[in-house]
């Protein structure tokens, strides 16, 4: 297992990321399939640099290891507020410019480039971990929204 | 990121190349606002160098586009490729915004 702990500021951004896809390549991932991780997990560290520590500071630890024999399990791991990034709904996918609201789409993004995603509340900790494989799962919602629902009872 | 700007036919193309994330969304935005502010309102993107963009990327073009609704601009984005297109068909914006397969054949339109 491979690990990193840095302040959750946006400087650090580029630093963590970089963490993650150097996770995927060191599995032999694709560039594409490591372009789709590295999303999913600049938008959950942006959400942390940005909300987690509201007034303070605080770290964000990543820690990646291997599952049987080609998944990858990150856990991505702050001490802020209590937040469950799957809880929150739907984004605004209207086609039209003017009235599409410009937020919420992070969530919705990670969802679709990770195979798995879970959230639990660890004592003082918010843990989100991924699931991913070399391919991305092709897409299946109502799986996803049991998987979601059952994450939450969980946690 | 790298921001190119060039004019033709009263058209601005951007270049965009490398990373769109939220580390350098802010320097992408100043441009495309100066360029506003001095009465420009037809512009092509042309995302043909870029490797990476995330929600944070998506949203400042959509910033651009809503600032350039009430005067009537056109935002045009082109040479989409790899995972900079996916994100945009995953997010639905490659219907809210017109795609175009080259610089050149959004220039043939414009």
């Amino acid at each position: 297992m491979s690990k990193i702990t840095l302040p959750a500021r946006i400087e650090n951004l580029r630093r963590l990321v970089q963490f993650v896809s150097g996770c995927a390549r060191h599995q032999g991932y694709s560039e594409s399939r490591t372009n789709e991780i590295e999303l999913a997990a600049e938008e959950a560290l942006v959400n942390i640099c940005r909300y987690a520590y509201p007034g303070g500071e605080g770290d964000i630890a990543l820690r990646c290891r291997r599952s049987g024999r080609d998944r990858i399990i990150i856990e991505i791991e702050d001490s802020g507020i209590p937040f469950d990034p799957l809880s929150a709904s739907e984004p605004d996918l209207r086609p039209d410019i003017a009235r599409r609201a410009a937020g919420g789409l992070g969530i919705f993004l990670i969802r679709k480039m990770v195979n798995e995603v879970h959230y639990r509340r660890d004592v003082n900790k918010n843990i989100l971990t991924f699931i991913v494989s070399p391919e991305r799962r092709p897409l299946d919602a109502r799986k996803e929204h049991a998987r979601s629902t059952q994450g939450r009872k969980s946690a | 990121m790298e921001v190119a700007c060039r004019k033709e036919k009263n058209t601005v193309i951007v270049s965009v190349k490398g990373r769109m994330d939220a580390v350098c969304t802010t320097n992408f935005e100043m441009i495309l606002d100066e360029q506003i502010a001095s009465g420009e309102t037809r512009f092509i993107i042309d995302f043909g160098g870029l490797e990476y963009i995330s929600s944070a990327g998506l949203q400042c073009i959509l910033t651009t586009a809503k600032k350039l609704e009430p005067r009537q601009g056109d935002l045009v984005l082109a040479a989409l490729k790899g995972t900079v297109k996916e994100v945009f068909e995953i997010s639905g914006f490659n219907s809210i915004f017109t795609i175009s397969e080259s610089v050149d054949s959004a220039l043939a339109v414009a």
